[in-house]
This record gives structure tokens, C-alpha cells and sequence, in this order.
């Protein structure tokens, strides 16, 4: 069926191509980065290889739930970009194809073991490390002093002045607890959730949302990936970005190829050149402060500094499947969303 | 039609529909054109030979797809009750037969042959592998469906159903066709997901694990902890309905019965809100009334105290779901209220009524369509509601968001999301039962086409003064709302660099000239057309749809008349995020294939909008006296004629209503949009929220801005096409006097 979609899709693509010589390969590009990261992708691929690039943005949980529900029948041919957790899943639910990049050996290790425990379904294109951001008119406002580690969130002074999103519906907050539970054990990071229950404002639907609201001074302190607090303070909110000092997890965006692409051979075009260094220095362009998987691309000089953070050994692996996922959740929802606040 | 059963002629719309079927069959291509509806390409491009663009006729000749080919004995059938008398029952039976079968067998091979041969293992054990595919329905086979469908109702109207109205029961045959296939086809998919097990098994304990959970029925708020999500949606929905009904009748009463200066700059304040894209004005109360808010900071300034997180959770979306939606409780009362014939309110006072008397004794209890009609819209919007709650609720968790998340989210559960869609959809059909219960079988009826002159009393005193200030004190706060809006959208940092700037309106809606022409150089311009393109197709189709089906429900009767209204709330009382997920399940794959392209947008908003123009019809129709119908039909017009002639005009109002909310909602919606929007069709909604999502909310603000302007200038462009409101012969009194 995939090899009659493709010889059919192929066969109607040479038909309209004798018809009219103008006609151009085509893409359909599913992004799920920020719009102007999207779009700059979308267009520089275009003018790199003249094939015409289809883009949607939407954010990865939105297209992992469109790729399911267009399993029979797929539409689109990449998917780009995003937190690696989405594109797991879609791997260990065979939504996406097997491709190994000539491209790999340019890679830093963690991207390479992103690809290999999804059996090479997948493929890191950027990291970011957790932390959280603060906003400094609402610290000082209010006399609380600048914390720097995740213990210090428990102190009972940052009562009703921590926001963070809910695990059930946000993957970074799902990064949260799983990198809790890896710093500091199982029972330990349990403890460290429930202390932090109680001075969390509010747990939000989102991932991104926490710090926004730090921005525009709606909450104090936000959990959030590094890189969005740095891009709040870029755009001109009074936020400071903190690495907690205990050490933290990541996350790695990600890279697949939906299975039955109709484009397939574009698709792996495209997969390649994302991996390389021309299309990763992209990011500098558009405040994206992730860091590039590819090791000759460059980081921008307002990201925070991967080399002063200390990074933990996160087991993607492990942490990454369903069945660990639907355990520590409902973990959390039982010993510490009920919990008083 | 006696006219017609008396001579030996053949009904020209029999005729019309047996050439539309074989011209459908013989003439245009069966399947999908992968290019668009549109593109004509395929003109010049092999047709009719080339397997991708033939007819079924040209398939069948080449041997191929040949499954097609019963239906030609359908096609050829009708031609046998040519020149017939209707009352012989051979011609009903012909036509029975042959739409029935042509129908049934389109159908049956559309489900059974895909993209993968057949679809079933059972048909491939039956019948082996097919060895051949076939993709979604095109033209072709479109027009040969609708040919067959009202092929069958022609031969039931000549068996005698509905008095042989041959265009009233095409009409019930059409709508029920499309609203099972756009409404009830695509809902029963995805709620199918909730006895589904994670290994793809059916089971009922699923449902049930998943139904009786403590995060949907917990009680917690009675002492101090958190309330289930449902509970939550309940009791919101029951306080937005009861505030948007109560201050839509208070805005119609001021703009129909006071002697208030400024109506006409309240009606058009009222309906701001509704135009309005989602997000904004949860973003403009944040910014009066949050921690940081301009409000807050002014009032602990003022007094000392510490300012508060109040406005997340129950207050903030109440706030704002009644801002957002007391316009169409307004626009739902405003047409009732006129409705309300003058005569009825003299002769109560000519029996010595006093003016509360008469209000509280004759006008208000036939303003009760209204009222019911407002509150279930209310109830429905406010449990449907995605953006508000998502912007403002705190820990107030609500069915809609609840069921975007699980599917979006990190739990990617879709059998919870149907589990939950489940309960959402008990709540809106019981709020829908209540209100024909209270309603009842009384008669609401006030046009009667025979004396009717005079003008509506004003309020009387008592009344007045709270009713103006009430909607005064509420237009304040709108005013107030949109100011900042406005304001947020020429600041460079909204809340942060308050220095003032156009640059996003540059940076969306640049015009550059080239050697071309005119140059669309914002980034803004390409959504912007989709939208008001989409917007403009669907509104008509939406009032149209609506209206024939207000009208069958009101002046028809027909077995499963309850059923087929439940069939029409349905689509509005679900979230569009699950309308978004459950179209893509069903549209993405043969027979209707539409995914990625502009029609699926349409069509979502056709039937998700429907329902207001459904209500507005009902409300207003169920005021028109029957005898108007009926003193229209003795006089020999036909019931197609009865409609257009005497109801339609009468109809106004509601055409109106219908039209602006259906132009507007399409512009405006967003859940089930993020689903459905592709490259080629991306919505200005999908756009604004990547901008949000970015931090760029100047850009999102000065877009909203420009939209909401837009969509000023159509509402005050359809209020001029479809003309001024003119019910009976008093409103020529009441216009006169105010100009």
C-alpha cells in the first residue's frame, strides 16, 4: 500500500510534470517550533533544493494527534522540531519511518542516542536544558530573595509565587518530574513535588505559559525550559534565567519522517539538510536559544551557557515510555495534586 | 402541485434530477481532483480518458472500477416513470427503488472499496483481495448522489407523504442527509474511541475506569479542595447562561422600549464581543484586573492591600464568557422583542392594565422563546468555550479544556477526551430537554398578518431605570475593555514598553508596490484572504442551511422531527477541538475525502454555526402565525413559494442574525480550526495563537484589531443587503418616528 501511494503519488507527479515543465517537487512540512523558526526553515529549503515546502505549524502534541488520526491515510511527509517525547511515541507507535542520515557522524551524542533508542525513528536537532525564570520588578517588590537552586522553591516565603504546568497535559512539566525523580530518587523527588505543591500559584495547560505569565508579571517565579525564559527577557520582559544548581534535565527537539510519506525521497532531502550546519545556524535568525545538534553549528551568544550547567544523564529511555509515563503521572495525581495547598 | 398531478406533463424537477444524475455519471470525473475543487486543470489534462479525471461511464468502458456499474440500472430505472401521472404508483415506486438503490449501493461500495482495496477483512474473506483502490468522491459522483437522494424523496412525496410536497420532503431528505454525514458520521467515530482499550480491544470497563473518575466528579470545593471538572463546566455554564440572558433582554429592552438616545451606538457595541478573536479579551483583563493589572496596581495603591491572583479561576472565565457572549443572547432577544406585537400589549392596556402589569402578564411571558432560546445558546457557548478558560482559568479545570489536553497533551489519552466529550454532550442535551420542557406546547405566536399597527409601550418606570443601568454600566465596561485592546495593539511592549508604535500593523499588513502590481508584503496578508474567503462562502450556506431547517421544524411535522432536531444542536454543543480530531478521522480517507483542503473549513463551520440560525429561525418562526402559510397556499402557491414569498421576508431578523453570527463565528473560531487549517488554508485564528505562543503580542493584537474592524464593515455591509427589519405595519411608526 505505501510503495502503491508512493509509485502513484509519483507517478501523478512525473504526469503533471510532462504537462507542465514548471512544475516543481513538493513537500509537506508538519513544524512544530515558533512560527518565524518555522517559516525561515520552510523558506530557506525551498531556496536551497527548488523544491516547494508546504508548512503547518503546530505545537507537537497537536501534530503527534494529527499524525494518528491521519495513520491511513498520511498527509504529511516531515515533521520537524518540537520536544522529543511526541516523537517517541510516534516511533514506538510506528507513525514514523526508519531513516539513518548520512549526516549522523556531524552529531553530538545526545541527538545520536535520541535517534538510536527510538530505532532510528527519530533524531535529536537541538537540546535545551530545564530551569526556571523570575521576574526581578516582582522579586524585589515583594522582598524575596533571588533563588538559585530547586530546593530553594520549597521555601516556604516563595508561598503562592511558583507557577508551573500541569504533567498531565504538558510535556515540560512531564520533564519536571522526571527529572526530579532522576536528581534526587524516586522517593525523594516525590518529597520535593509535594513541597513545591505548596507554593505553586497555579498549574498551567501549557509548557511555555508559566513564564509568559512571569513576564508580564502575573506570577513570580515560572518552570520553564531555559531557552523560552531567555527568549522573554530578549523580547523585553524583566525576567532572569536561573540554572538550579543542583543540576537538570533536558529535552531534546526532534526530527521524523512520517511513514507513507508521499514525498518520501524529499522528505529524506529535507532530513538531511536540517541536520546540517547552514540550516541549524538558522536559529541564530529568529532568538531561537536551543542548542544546535549539529557540532559545527553555532549557539547564540544570549543562550545560557551549556558548559556552566550541570547537566544530569537523562534516561530517555527509560522515561520516555508510555508505561513510566502513565506511572509517575498517576503517581503525581494521587500523592500530590490532591494534596492542600 | 394539484396543478401538476392533473396534467400529463412530467414535474420539471424529476426531469432536472434524472440529467443531473447521468451527467454526473457520464460527464465529470467520479473521484476527488487531487488539485482542489477549483482547479480546472484537469480539463486539459487527459480528461476524460485519464483514470484520475474519468467519468464512472468512461471507467466502466475501459474495464475498469466496475463495481460502478450497478449503478447505471439505478440511472436508467427513473426514465420509466417519464410521462407517467404522479398519483400512478408505479411512478413512486420507480422512483423509491431507484434512488434507494442508487443511494444505498454509492454508499455501501464508498465505505467498502478504499484506499487499500476493500476495507473489511469479512469482504476479503468473502470476495478475496480486490487488487484495485479508490479514492475519495468527486464532482461525479457527488451530483449522482444528491440526483439519487432526491430521486427517493420525489418518490416518496408521489406516495403521499407530507400532502406530496415535493419540495418539503427533498428538504427534510437533504438536510438529514447532510447532517448525518457531517454531524452524527464524524461525532460517533470519535466517541467510538471510548470503549476502546490501549491495545485497540473494545471494552465497557474502559468507559466506566474512565467515567467515574475523581478529576471528573469530585466534590472537593464543598471543603476547601478542588471540584471536578465537570461540576465546574456545570455550575459556570449555569451562571454565564443565567448573566447573558438577563443582560441580552436588558439591552433589547433599551434598544426597543426606552427612550435611550445612544440605541443605535449600543447595538453596535454589543456586538463587539462577538466579533472579537479568542484570547483577546482574556489578554485585556489580565492586563486591568491581574496580579500586575492596571486596575489592581490603582486599587492596592489606593487602599494598601496586597494585591491578589482573584481574577484566575471561576471569576476571570465568568468575566469574560458573559462579556463574550451576552451579544448573542441580545442577538437571539432582540428579534423576539420586536417580534412582540404592539396589539396584544393595547388591548391589555385598554383593559385598564398598568404598564408593569402589562409587562410582567403579556410581554414578558411572549418573550419566553426568546429567553429559553438565549439561555440554552448561553449554556451551550460557555461549556464549549476553549479560550477563556484556557487564558484565565487557574486551577479551575473545565470539560473543554480537559478534553483538549488529553488529546493534545502529554497523556495523548483520545478515549478519555471521548469519555468526557460524552459527559459535556449529556449536560447541553439536558440543558436542551429543560428548555422545550419549560417552553412547552403553549403558543408563542404574535404576527398574524391581520391588525397590526401600533407601537411598543415603553417600560415602565420601575423597570427602566435598573434595565438602563444595567446595559449602560455594562457598555462602560466593554468600552473600557476595547480601549485597552486598541491601545495594546500601537504600544511596543503591551504592559512592558508602553511607547507608542504602528510597526505591527506594518509588520502584518504592509502594502508594497512591484513591477507586478500591488505587492501583499505583510506577513499577515495570505491568512487574512483565506479567512474572509472561507468566512464568505460559509455564512450563506450556514443561514440557509439553518433557516430551511427552523422552517421544517416549526411548520412541519414528520416522524423523527426530535431526533432530527437533536441531529441539528448536536454539532454546536460539542468543542470544536473534538468536531476538529473527529473530522480528521473521518474525512482523511475515503468516501469524503477532504482533509487539507479549504472545503473541510467550510463545511466545519457551516455545521458548527448552523445551530444559531437554527435557533434564531425557531424563535422567530414560532411567532409567524400559521394561518399567513395557509392563507398563502389556498391561494394556490406551492410550499417552496409559501417560503419564499411570506416567511422569508418575515424573516429578517433572523436571516440576519443567522448571517453575521455564521460570517463572524468563522472568522473567529479556533479549536476545531487547529485542527483542520493546512499550509495552503491557514486561518488568521491559527495564525494569532502562533503569535501568542511566541510573545508577539502586539503583532496578535494589532491583527485582532484590523479583524475586528473587518468584520464591522460586513456587519454593517449585510445589515444594508439584506435590508432594513420591517415586521408589520407599526414598524413603519416606529422608523418614521426615529428619523
Amino acid at each position: 500500500m505505501k510503495k502503491l501511494t508512493a509509485t502513484f503519488a509519483g507517478s501523478l507527479i512525473a504526469l503533471s510534470a510532462s504537462v507542465s515543465a514548471s512544475y516543481a517537487d513538493k513537500l509537506t512540512f508538519y513544524c512544530s517550533a515558533q512560527e518565524e523558526w518555522c517559516q525561515l526553515m520552510a523558506r530557506s529549503f525551498e531556496e536551497a533544493t527548488g523544491i516547494d515546502v508546504n508548512m503547518t505549524r503546530k505545537s507537537s502534541g497537536e501534530t503527534f494527534a494529527q499524525l494518528r488520526a491521519e495513520e491511513a491515510n498520511p498527509k504529511g511527509d516531515v515533521w520537524w522540531g518540537g520536544t522529543g517525547d511526541p516523537h517517541l511515541q510516534a516511533a514506538e507507535e510506528g507513525l514514523t519511518e526508519e531513516y539513518l542520515s548520512p549526516m549522523r557522524d556531524q552529531l553530538h551524542d545526545w541527538a545520536i542516542s535520541q535517534a538510536e533508542s527510538a530505532g532510528n525513528r527519530t533524531i535529536g536537532i537541538y537540546s535545551g536544558a530545564l530551569g526556571y525564570g523570575y521576574n526581578t520588578d516582582l522579586l524585589a517588590a515583594n522582598d524575596l530573595p533571588e533563588p538559585a537552586c530547586w530546593k530553594d522553591l520549597l521555601k516556604p516565603e516563595y508561598k503562592g509565587h511558583v507557577q508551573m504546568a500541569n504533567p498531565n497535559s504538558s510535556g515540560t512539566a512531564y520533564t519536571t518530574l522526571a527529572s526530579m525523580v532522576q536528581i534526587f530518587g524516586e522517593d525523594e523527588g516525590f518529597e520535593f513535588m509535594k513541597g513545591l505543591h505548596k507554593n505553586i500559584n497555579q498549574y498551567t495547560k501549557s509548557g511555555s505559559a508559566p513564564i509568559k505569565a512571569a513576564g508580564r508579571g502575573e506570577t513570580t517565579i515560572g518552570i520553564v525550559f531555559m531557552h523560552d525564559a531567555v527568549a522573554q527577557a530578549v523580547a523585553g520582559f524583566p525576567v532572569k534565567v536561573v540554572a538550579p544548581c543542583e543540576g537538570t534535565g533536558y529535552e531534546i527537539g526532534s526530527m521524523s519522517i512520517v511513514k507513507g510519506a508521499r514525498n518520501m525521497d524529499e522528505a529524506k532531502q529535507f532530513y538531511d539538510w536540517a541536520l546540517s550546519v547552514e540550516a541549524q545556524n538558522l536559529a541564530l535568525e529568529v532568538n531561537a536559544f536551543q542548542v544546535p545538534s549539529n557540532t559545527g553549528a553555532q549557539t547564540s551568544d544570549k543562550a545560557p551557557d551549556m558548559s556552566t550547567i550541570k547537566l544530569i544523564d537523562y534516561d530517555f529511555k527509560t522515561y520516555g515510555s508510555s508505561d513510566e509515563r502513565k506511572r509517575l503521572l498517576q503517581k503525581w495525581d494521587e500523592e500530590v495534586s490532591t494534596l492542600p495547598q | 402541485m394539484r396543478t401538476d398531478t392533473t396534467k400529463k406533463t412530467t414535474h420539471p424537477v424529476l426531469i432536472f434530477w434524472i440529467i443531473a444524475g447521468w451527467v454526473g455519471f457520464c460527464l465529470l470525473p467520479w473521484y476527488m481532483v487531487e488539485d482542489g475543487l477549483w482547479s480546472f486543470g484537469w480539463l486539459l489534462d487527459g480528461y476524460p480518458f485519464d483514470t484520475d479525471y474519468a467519468p464512472a461511464a468512461f471507467l466502466i468502458a475501459k474495464g475498469e472500477k466496475l463495481w460502478l456499474a450497478p449503478l447505471l440500472i439505478a440511472l436508467a430505472l427513473p426514465l420509466l416513470a417519464l410521462g407517467r401521472r404522479k398519483s400512478d404508483p408505479v411512478y413512486a415506486r420507480v422512483l423509491i427503488l431507484a434512488g434507494a438503490l442508487g443511494f444505498g449501493w454509492l454508499i455501501a461500495q464508498g465505505f467498502g472499496i478504499g484506499l487499500r482495496g476493500f476495507a473489511y477483512d469479512w469482504l476479503n474473506a468473502l470476495f478475496g483481495e480486490l487488487g484495485d483502490r479508490q479514492f475519495g468522491m468527486g464532482y461525479g459522483a457527488m451530483i449522482c448522489a444528491s440526483a439519487f437522494l432526491f430521486l427517493l424523496t420525489q418518490g416518496i412525496a408521489a406516495r403521499g407523504a407530507i400532502n406530496g410536497d415535493v419540495f418539503v420532503v427533498g428538504a427534510i431528505g437533504g438536510i438529514i442527509t447532510i447532517v448525518t454525514a457531517f454531524v452524527f458520521f464524524p461525532i460517533a467515530k470519535m466517541l467510538f474511541a471510548a470503549f476502546i482499550t490501549e491495545d485497540g480491544a473494545y471494552s465497557i470497563a474502559v468507559f466506566f475506569a474512565k467515567f467515574f473518575d475523581n478529576r471528573l466528579w469530585g466534590l472537593g470545593c464543598l471543603w476547601g479542595a478542588r471540584c471536578g471538572a465537570a461540576w465546574n463546566s456545570l455550575f459556570l455554564a449555569i451562571a454565564v447562561a443565567f448573566l447573558t440572558t438577563l443582560l441580552g433582554l436588558a439591552f433589547a429592552l433599551v434598544v426597543t422600549r426606552s427612550g435611550f438616545r445612544y440605541k443605535r451606538a449600543l447595538r453596535a457595541l454589543t456586538v463587539l464581543p462577538i466579533i472579537t478573536p479568542p484570547f483577546v479579551i482574556g489578554l485585556a483583563l489580565i492586563l486591568l484586573f491581574g496580579l500586575s493589572g492596571s486596575v489592581t496596581q490603582f486599587v492596592s495603591d489606593l487602599f494598601g492591600v496586597q494585591p491578589t491572583r482573584w481574577l484566575y479561576g471561576m471569576p476571570g472565565v465568568l468575566i469574560a464568557q458573559t462579556l463574550a457572549f451576552t451579544p448573542i443572547a441580545f442577538l437571539v432577544l432582540i428579534g423576539v422583542v420586536e417580534g412582540v406585537s404592539p396589539s396584544m400589549e393595547e388591548a391589555a392596556q385598554t383593559l385598564r392594565a398598568n404598564k408593569w402589569q402589562t409587562f410582567r402578564t403579556v410581554s414578558l411571558p411572549l418573550m419566553r422563546p426568546g429567553l429559553a432560546n438565549a439561555f440554552l445558546l448561553g449554556f451551550i457557548e460557555s461549556m464549549a468555550d476553549f479560550g477563556n478558560p484556557l487564558v484565565l482559568g487557574g486551577n479551575f479545570d473545565v470539560l473543554s479544556t480537559e478534553i483538549f489536553f488529553a488529546i493534545v497533551g502529554a497523556q495523548y489519552d483520545q478515549g478519555r477526551a471521548a469519555v468526557l466529550a460524552m459527559v459535556l454532550l449529556f449536560f447541553t442535551l439536558s440543558a436542551f430537554y429543560a428548555q422545550r420542557a419549560w417552553l412547552g406546547k403553549k403558543s408563542y405566536t404574535t404576527v398574524t398578518g391581520k391588525g397590526d399597527a401600533g407601537v411598543h409601550p415603553l417600560m415602565p418606570n420601575g423597570l427602566a431605570i435598573p434595565v438602563i443601568g444595567v446595559a449602560f454600566g455594562w457598555a462602560l465596561f466593554t468600552i473600557i475593555v476595547y480601549a485597552m485592546i486598541l491601545y495594546g495593539s500601537v504600544v511596543e511592549l503591551w504592559g512592558v514598553d508602553n511607547s507608542l508604535t504602528l510597526k505591527h500593523y506594518v509588520t502584518a499588513f504592509a502594502i508594497g508596490m512591484n513591477e507586478h502590481g500591488i505587492h501583499w508584503a505583510g506577513s499577515a496578508w495570505d491568512s487574512f484572504w483565506t479567512t474572509i474567503m472561507i468566512a464568505a462562502i460559509a455564512a450563506p450556506l450556514t443561514a440557509a442551511v439553518g433557516l430551511i431547517a427552523a422552517y421544517l421544524l416549526t411548520r412541519q411535522s414528520f416522524a423523527g422531527k426530535d431526533a432530527f432536531e437533536f441531529g441539528t444542536m448536536l454539532s454546536f454543543a460539542i468543542p470544536g477541538t473534538v468536531i476538529g480530531v473527529s473530522y480528521i478521522l473521518a474525512f482523511n480517507v475515503p468516501p469524503i475525502e477532504i482533509t487539507g483542503t479549504g472545503v473541510i473549513l467550510v463545511i466545519s463551520f457551516v455545521f458548527r454555526n448552523m445551530p444559531v440560525g437554527v435557533r434564531a429561525g425557531i424563535a422567530s418562526m414560532s411567532q409567524l402565525d400559521r394561518s399567513l402559510d395557509e392563507s398563502s397556499l389556498t391561494l394556490g402557491a406551492n410550499s417552496w413559494q409559501t417560503f419564499r414569498r411570506v416567511i422569508l421576508p418575515l424573516l429578517r431578523p433572523a436571516i440576519l442574525a443567522a448571517l453575521v453570527y455564521s460570517f463572524v463565528r468563522a472568522m473567529t473560531a479556533i479549536s476545531a480550526v487547529i485542527f483542520l487549517v493546512s499550509a495552503e488554508y491557514d486561518m488568521a485564528t491559527s495564525y494569532i495563537i502562533g503569535r501568542v505562543e511566541n510573545n508577539d503580542y502586539g503583532l496578535a493584537i494589532a491583527y485582532s484589531t484590523t479583524l475586528i474592524f473587518v468584520m464591522l464593515a460586513a456587519v454593517g455591509l449585510l445589515q444594508l443587503l439584506v435590508g432594513r427589519v420591517k415586521i408589520g405595519r407599526r414598524t413603519q411608526h416606529a422608523t418614521e418616528k426615529a428619523q
